[in-house]
């Protein structure tokens, strides 16, 4: 592991959290993106880091995502026809 | 199919709720209202004969040779310029028109050189058609008097001739010039007798004239006065095949007309429904590359990067491969492998290699170069609307009242849909432009943009959020569509953030650059104009904040009510042919094809089902992840196809780095590309001229690709992909990608109602196809979002932290400039570099004089990344302190400077904005030099043995 790779996802983890500061449930969020698109290596990287350097809000959402709990991906597969919206 | 010219009816199609009837030659026809006499002839199977109507322009009625006779009507009238009506008699073959039409013909020919058997448009000139259908046997006036048969041909243009000798003056190239591209460089110039076409100003020839080499001109001429070269050189076309443009992701169709295996000239389609006739320089004209030599057309591996190549077999070098790849997942896992697929490949292609990487690697490490630019298309409109695409088809755009384009150049980077927007901008809709640079639509001729807010790199949040600001706080949103359509708790969150003084544009007006009033008047037009659509491109979605950009540009259209309908929509104009199709085709690490996430179960299931293998729940990774993990020693091995991500991908020497810490890259591509610098295998690819398969546009629009000659290199992509496959032990045995197709389509929902033989039948189709849309889906969220409710994000400015400071105290951004593509591996092989041979840097004359430069002088380019040398172009397209640059040159590396900063949802590069200094130069930087080195050993073949 290189001290490379783990400040770039430090820097990464802060980027979302501050992107997503002012959402409702920003812990919530941060957690869901984190889920969604983070291979398992970059979590574990980042769960053995710790929360040095960490916004406080990605701390939060990567300690509730290591402690197993995680959200459903907001971006979950959807069906483009569930609700019949594009027909054109 | 054999070689016919392609159908004109003489004068364009009406629209008209009403019919009429009329009889003509005592043959009954109904026809739209206003529909013209000529072309009313033509539908009812009859032919008037004509010389200056052709029917992708308006009537001009100047040749008098279509004239026709009408019961109770004086005269003869031109049947171009003459509508049908209700009862109408028209007689159009008399022996009066035959002798009016020969009196017409004599004069044209007594001007024309009688050398129609040497004439390179021999049996495929309408003049020629023309004078053996009005039955020309004689010139009564002789050919001694004045005339132009001296006129000296203008043959600047690399890829067609002008020769004025044989033009008739019937103006068609000049209204070609003006109704279909809207560039309006060509003329009549003089009067009567002294009339003639002319380019540009007095001095100028055609390839110095204002002429964007888009063809319609040559397309338009009924003689040899305007042709392509390659006519002249090779001869008549004997077949002609249907097939989609490679470049940009307008998608335009073309006829590929062939004679045996050569392609003779590339025509645009006249029903091709992306294009409607049209074409650009880069489509027209620029495919030599495909018979390039420097392609590859053998495979090629080696042990290590700084050993020459060595030519193997197919055999070999598949064998080799899968080898190599199974050592490395035997020794360091699955997860140390993946794969890159590329929007330049078909459908088909693209499916299979993330199919190879998910099925045959067992990973998720899949992704594709729209990693770097329109990832954040598909994150924020998923987000906000449900489905990872445009809204809209491009015909939509007749119907708009107010054009936004923000972050896009689309005369220079989509030009046919570029022509059809300035078409509309012509007919009266307003016009907003939101970009650092006074872009060609910015003003042209008879356009003005009525808002060009020319804001500062990196602002686009801001600047969007500024104009939320002032819809919501001046009571300009659609509440009742909010209501229908989104979920109102989180309008009504957003709405309060809007509103908030600190997003007003009085108070970011000095972060943006821009006067608040010209933002307050530009988000009042688009609320209030009528039908109002955005369109947007990589200046959008290659910043630190692209997602938010993208959500910020869906919460404005949400807002206002301007979805779900023509002439509105959030358009996302495609950088490359094939972006939409790569990413519906499960290209990205955490999705399967149609966009379902690889944790969904269900969706999982289809795959391993079909498949026979399980697939990993958790995400891959992305290219820039890869090159980390690389880096670290984690990742081993890459299978690249199409991809040049040495050249196109931010910070080179990071790529570099994780390129060579790789034990086996595979590059598969058509010609030694930067990236094969560190690769260890060479599969020689195909073009789009030597395959079948399908390619998706950014109107969501499927095509079909057809192979119009074999492959040079022996095998379409996908066969070599398969070959890959069943060398590492997988059972694939696809016969034609209409399988591959059939299997898409089983797998994805939205594809479900595709397949060849309706693509062959329909020519094209948008999806979603499926039972709910069988016909497909030209416009999008028509009575509901594809996730239910309209989702309001709130997008807060959060500025990059790329920096100018007393160091680097200039903003770079970076483009694409018309007759150039991309990393232009394909268009530099064309005559295309006439227009475009290096990089230049674009500087403010402010900024130049500061610096002491003109235009000319090399400059260095110098970024906390890296540097880099190039010329400097001094214009006030580009404001004070900031510069521009393309990418297109390898010699130049413009992404030397670029930094690793990147979106903070899909790691999409901020190309668009680096903090840099310029200063004079006299060389290339260190850089340069050690690279030019390096990709010269790198690029050693080892000679054959002598027998």
């Amino acid at each position: 592991m290189s001290a490379m790779t783990t400040d770039k996802l430090v820097y990464m983890a802060n980027q979302i959290a501050r992107n997503m500061a002012l959402d409702a449930d920003p812990v919530a969020v941060v957690a869901d993106h984190i889920a969604a698109f983070w291979t398992p290596r970059m979590k574990e990287l980042i769960f053995a880091h710790g929360s040095d350097g960490l916004d406080p809000i990605a701390a939060k959402a990567l300690a509730r995502l290591e402690k197993g709990r995680e959200p459903a991906p907001q971006t979950r597969a959807t069906d483009p026809h569930a609700h019949g919206a594009d027909a054109g | 199919m054999g070689y016919e010219r392609q159908i004109d009816l003489g004068t364009p199609e009406v629209r008209s709720d009403s019919t009429v009837t009329c009889t003509i030659d005592g043959r009954d026809v109904t026809v739209p209202a206003g529909t013209t006499v000529m072309r009313a002839a033509a539908l009812s199977g009859g032919s008037i004969p004509k010389l200056c109507a052709t029917d992708n322009l308006k009537q001009f009625g100047s040749c008098r040779l279509c004239l026709v006779e009408i019961d109770g009507m004086r005269g003869t009238p031109a049947s171009c310029t003459t509508p049908v009506a209700q009862g109408m008699q028209v007689h159009t073959h008399t022996p009066r028109l035959e002798k009016l039409r020969r009196g017409v013909m004599e004069l044209y020919i007594s001007d024309h050189p009688l050398d129609c058997l040497t004439c390179s448009a021999n049996n495929d000139c309408e003049l020629q058609d023309q004078a053996a259908a009005v039955g020309l046997r004689d010139v009564r006036f002789g050919y001694e008097g004045d005339n132009h048969l001296g006129a000296a041909t203008d043959t600047s243009n690399p890829y067609f001739d002008f020769d004025p000798s044989k033009c008739i003056v019937c103006s068609r190239c000049v209204r070609a010039c003006d109704e279909v591209q809207g560039t309006f460089a060509l003329t009549i110039d003089g009067r009567g007798f002294a009339s003639k076409v002319s380019a540009g100003l007095g001095g100028d020839d055609y390839l110095s004239s204002e002429c964007v080499s888009c063809g319609a001109c040559v397309q338009a001429c009924p003689t040899a006065t305007l042709q392509e070269k390659t006519v002249k050189a090779i001869g008549k076309p004997e077949r002609a095949v249907v097939t989609t443009c490679a470049y940009c992701g307008v998608g335009c169709t073309f006829r590929a007309e062939m004679r045996g295996e050569q392609i003779v000239r590339m025509v645009p389609w006249k029903d091709g429904k992306a294009n409607h006739g049209h074409s650009c320089v880069k489509g027209r004209f620029a495919w030599g590359y495909a018979q390039h030599q420097e392609r590859i057309l053998s495979p090629m591996i080696r042990e290590s990067i700084d050993q020459p190549w060595r030519e193997v077999s197919w055999d070999e070098a598949l064998t080799y491969t899968a080898a190599k790849l199974n050592q490395i997942r035997d020794r360091h896992g699955r997860n140390a492998l993946g794969g890159i697929t590329s929007s330049r490949c078909t459908n088909e292609e693209t499916f299979l290699v993330q199919k190879l990487v998910r099925a045959g690697f067992g990973t998720n490490n899949v992704d594709t170069c729209a990693r770097v630019c329109h990832s954040p298309t598909g994150y924020g409109l998923k987000t906000t609307f449900g489905t990872s695409a445009g809204t809209q088809d491009f015909d939509s755009v007749e119907d708009s009242d107010v054009i936004l384009v923000i972050g896009a150049n689309p005369t220079d980077a989509h030009p046919v849909f570029g022509s059809r927007m300035k078409q509309r901008l012509r007919k009266g809709a307003k016009l907003i432009v939101i970009d650092p640079r006074k872009t060609d639509l910015v003003r042209s001729p008879h356009i003005t943009a009525d808002f060009h807010l020319p804001l500062r790199p990196g602002t686009n949040v801001a600047v969007l959020t500024a104009m939320a600001h002032v819809i919501v706080t001046e009571g300009l949103a659609n509440e009742a569509f909010i209501r229908e359509r989104c979920d109102w708790d989180e309008y009504s969150h957003w709405a309060e953030f809007v509103s908030q003084e600190r997003n007003s544009p009085e108070f970011l007006s000095p972060v943006i650059g821009v006067d608040a009033s010209a933002i307050r008047g530009a988000a009042r037009l688009y609320a209030t104009g009528g039908n109002g659509a955005i369109y947007y491109g990589l200046g959008v979605t290659e910043h630190s904040q692209g997602s938010s950009t993208v959500m910020a540009i869906a919460n404005l259209a949400m807002a206002t009510g301007n979805i779900g309908r023509r002439g509105v929509g959030v358009n996302p104009l495609r950088g490359q042919n094939n972006v939409q199709g790569a990413c519906d085709m499960g290209s990205f690490p955490h999705e399967l094809s149609g966009y379902r996430h690889v944790s969904d179960g269900a969706a999982r299931a289809l795959f391993e089902a079909e498949w026979g293998v399980k697939i990993d729940p958790e995400p891959g990774m992305r290219i820039p992840n890869m090159l980390d993990a690389a880096v670290d020693g984690a990742f081993k091995a890459i299978y690249i196809q199409g991809e040049d991500i040495l050249q196109s991908d931010p910070d080179t020497r990071h790529v570099a780095a994780g390129l060579a810490a790789m034990e086996c890259v595979i590059v598969h591509d058509l010609f030694l590309n930067e990236t094969a610098n560190y690769a260890h295998v060479f599969l020689p690819g195909s073009t789009f001229l030597e395959k079948n398969g399908t390619f998706t546009n950014a109107e969501r629009r499927i095509q079909p690709v057809r192979k119009v000659m074999e492959p040079l290199n022996g095998y379409e992509d996908w066969q070599v992909t398969q070959r890959l496959a069943q060398a590492m032990g997988l059972d694939w045995n696809y016969t034609h990608p209409s399988e591959i197709m059939d299997e898409i389509a089983r797998l994805t929902p939205t594809f479900s109602g595709v397949n060849y033989a309706r693509l062959d039948a329909e020519g094209s189709l948008q999806w979603p196809v499926n039972d709910k849309a069988p016909d497909g889906s030209p416009i999008m969220h028509i009575d509901g979002f594809v996730r239910g409710k309209g989702k309001f994000v709130v997008t807060d400015y959060v500025p990059t932290d790329e920096r100018t400071g007393p160091r680097f105290p200039l903003l770079l951004t970076t483009g694409r400039i018309l007759s150039q593509y991309n990393v232009g591996a394909q268009t530099r092989r064309t005559a295309n570099v006439a227009w475009h041979a290096e990089d230049l840097l674009e500087i403010h004359p402010t900024d130049a004089e500061n610096r002491g430069l003109k235009s000319g002088d090399w400059v260095r380019l110098a970024s906390r990344s890296g540097e880099t040398t190039l010329r400097a172009q001094v214009t006030d397209r580009v404001a004070p302190g900031v510069v521009y640059t393309t990418f297109h040159h390898p010699e130049t590396q413009a992404n030397v400077v670029t930094t690793d900063y990147s979106d903070w949802a899909t790691n999409c590069p901020e190309y668009k904005v680096t903090a840099v200094q310029v200063t004079p130069s006299n060389g290339p930087s260190e850089w340069q030099e050690d690279y030019a080195a390096q990709a010269t050993q790198s690029r050693r073949i080892v000679a054959e043995p002598a027998e």
